[in-house]
């Protein structure tokens, strides 16, 4: 990156030309003028204390993070005791090679993949619901959610905690109100896989508001022409929201589902705090395990290795969503 | 504004289907609406009240009791000054250093923009738990382990790509030909900004301060990891409710009531401006 600044900073001021030899990102766009004029350098100072920042701040510690992940790297290095040496793919052999890895990895894409359906579905239901409802209940579904949306995590987590305690909990007492069902006293953490799915559902309450919010907002751009044409055309409801609102949506779509797909991968405080800082081995995520193996383990460089390959994991998934992004930028 | 367009449209044949809505939509915000209903109801119930197996939907006896005791836990006023100040700091510093660059993205073409966006965009992605590890290492490196100035470091890892893509959105929408018709009446290029596009700016500057405020204010592995007991954030200071003993619920949930509605009051106010700015870039930490 900088590079490409001190280049462009000798680049001649392309000053009213509406076809910059110097090249702006769009050459085939020369009517869609982006700059009022201005030298390349001017773009370029204003820049530069963000990714000046960004270079020291994140810059530095990714770098390290990929170097630690080839090292040998634990408590004695850090104190300073011995130098830390290089230890060429051993970290990486190590963690792939361990069963463990492997059963942590499945866990959290199902875990991921599923928290991701159920939010996109559930918040793409109550946005097309809000538009059925009355405006009284708009309001108060709205109150709801950003409510939840805006509670910070540890709170929810919190909350959450409260709600499924298994001796007072009132999710315990509320259920076993339903006929037939006593589950008095029990406790959903013992069994990971409720114990995930409550996870599940405190992740996936607390990211359905911004998926409703973000897609309402979507949903009032589609023209009210186009499904009244598909209506006429014999369209039903279905119809019109698979051949009409579902593609105008689509880059919304895409670009909500990967951003829950990070987040969701990203997954830490909820396990971390659910499980009041000790998650069980069957409780482990990508992000847990790592954390896990550097600072419970104190092997900071196999715990570099899980979080680098957490970061590959989702590499495909950004590539996706850098194509959206680059498009909404470029609409402008 | 959506409500009254559902409502023109609302023909008397359709009454009976919109009720039938109408109820699912109350199904939604009761299920969406519990779990904060549940937390200010523990908050107001007497300790013996809450830890009733046969749990009631409103506090018989109304006390305020567990607040007293939810400030006696640990260092309640220094965490929420802890947090105040990072927060505070990282603000500042992500609005003055992210507006210069949202501008030069946003207004400028230019060698590189397409790099600069896509790496931007880019650094959001990298998840905070993966940095961990170098970035505790890196401050304990430079003696800024358990130091606020070093916790501010951190924290511009993410808030300062937030602040320039959710400022980009603002920018993009106040139009040019205000900045130009400006400038045709004799203010240079930093006076045409100044004085017609920052004033317009202001309101998306506030929304994105308000969002940037409360992301850092609810961080809390960087806040756990980086500081010491003695020097813990609001986010970790709720963790002090559970002992070997157990966990005291209702002054828990009063100490959630204390840190979440401050929150969701700010969170309320900036809400609405935010959905443009996250429609136009969409980033939520």
């Amino acid at each position: 990156m900088s590079a490409a600044e001190t280049t462009t900073a000798k680049v001649p001021p392309a000053r009213r030309d509406p076809l910059p030899g110097a090249g702006s990102g769009h050459p085939g766009k020369p009517g869609k003028k982006r700059g009022t004029g201005g030298g390349a350098a001017v773009p370029w100072a204003l820049l530069a204390p963000c990714l000046i920042v960004l270079a020291l701040v994140l810059g530095y510690p990714l770098v390290r993070l990929v170097t630690l992940s080839f090292q040998k790297f634990g408590q004695p290095q850090l104190w300073g005791f011995q130098a830390a040496e290089s230890v060429g793919l051993d970290n990486f052999t190590d963690v792939l090679g361990d069963a463990e890895f492997w059963h942590v990895v499945v866990r959290t894409v199902v875990f991921a993949a599923t928290a991701v359906v159920l939010t996109m579905v559930l918040g793409m239901v109550i946005a097309l619901l809000l538009q059925r409802v009355s405006g009284w209940v708009k309001t108060l579904i709205n109150i709801a959610l950003v409510a939840s949306w805006g509670m910070p995590i540890v709170v929810a987590i919190t909350i959450f905690k409260w709600m499924f305690d298994s001796d007072y909990g009132v999710l315990n007492w509320l259920l076993s109100q339903l006929p037939g069902v006593d589950v008095t006293g029990h406790n959903w953490f013992i069994d990971s896989t409720q114990g995930l799915a409550v996870i599940m559902l405190l992740v996936v309450w607390g990211a359905v508001p911004f998926v409703v919010i973000t897609l309402s907002a979507g949903l009032t751009q589609v023209p009210k022409e186009l499904e009244e044409a598909a209506r006429l055309d014999g369209a039903g409801s279905w119809g019109v929201f698979r051949h009409v609102t579902l593609p105008i949506l689509k880059p919304i779509i895409v670009m909500l589902a990967t951003l829950s797909v990070i987040w969701d991968m990203g997954v830490f405080p909820q396990v971390f705090v659910m499980r009041g800082g000790h998650p069980e081995p069957e409780y482990q995520l990508l992000t847990t395990y790592s954390y896990d193996k550097a600072f419970v383990v104190n092997d900071y460089s196999q715990g570099s290795a899980i979080a680098l390959l957490t970061v590959l994991l989702l590499l495909g998934v950004i590539a996706v969503y850098m194509r959206q992004m680059l498009k909404i930028g470029d609409v402008e | 504004m959506a409500a009254s367009t559902a409502a023109t449209r609302t023909r008397p044949t359709r009454k009976k289907t919109k009720l039938g809505w109408n109820l699912l939509g109350l199904l939604v915000f009761v299920t969406a609406g519990f779990p904060v209903y549940w937390m200010l109801n523990t908050a107001f119930k007497p300790s013996t009240e809450a830890i009733d197996p046969d749990p009631h939907l409103f506090p018989r006896h109304f006390t305020l009791d567990n607040f007293k005791r939810a400030l006696q836990i640990g260092d309640f006023w220094g965490s929420i000054g802890r947090s105040l100040t990072v927060s505070l700091v990282v603000v500042l510093i992500g609005i003055a250093v992210g507006l210069l660059a949202a501008l030069a993205i946003s207004r400028f073409a230019f060698r590189g923009r397409k790099i600069v966006i896509i790496g931007i965009l880019a650094v959001q992605m990298v998840p905070l738990v993966a940095m961990i590890i170098p970035v505790f290492l890196l401050l304990n490196d430079l003696g800024q382990y358990d130091k606020l100035s070093g916790l501010i470091i951190t924290y511009l890892t993410f808030i300062l790509p937030f602040t320039v893509w959710t400022l980009r959105g603002f920018i993009v929408n106040v139009p040019k030909e205000l900045e130009e018709a400006a400038m045709v009446d004799g203010c240079t290029r930093t006076g045409a900004f100044l004085r017609v596009v920052f004033p317009l700016l202001a309101p998306g500057m506030v929304a994105t301060s308000v969002y940037g405020f409360i992301q850092a204010w609810n961080e809390y592995l960087y806040a756990l990891m980086l500081m010491s007991q003695n020097h813990q954030t609001a986010t970790v200071w709720l963790s002090n409710f559970t002992t070997q003993h157990g966990t005291e619920y209702a002054p828990m949930m009063a100490g959630s009531t204390m840190m979440a509605v401050p929150i969701v009051i700010l969170f309320l106010l900036v809400q609405r401006k935010m959905a443009a700015g996250l429609t136009a870039g969409a980033v939520k930490g």
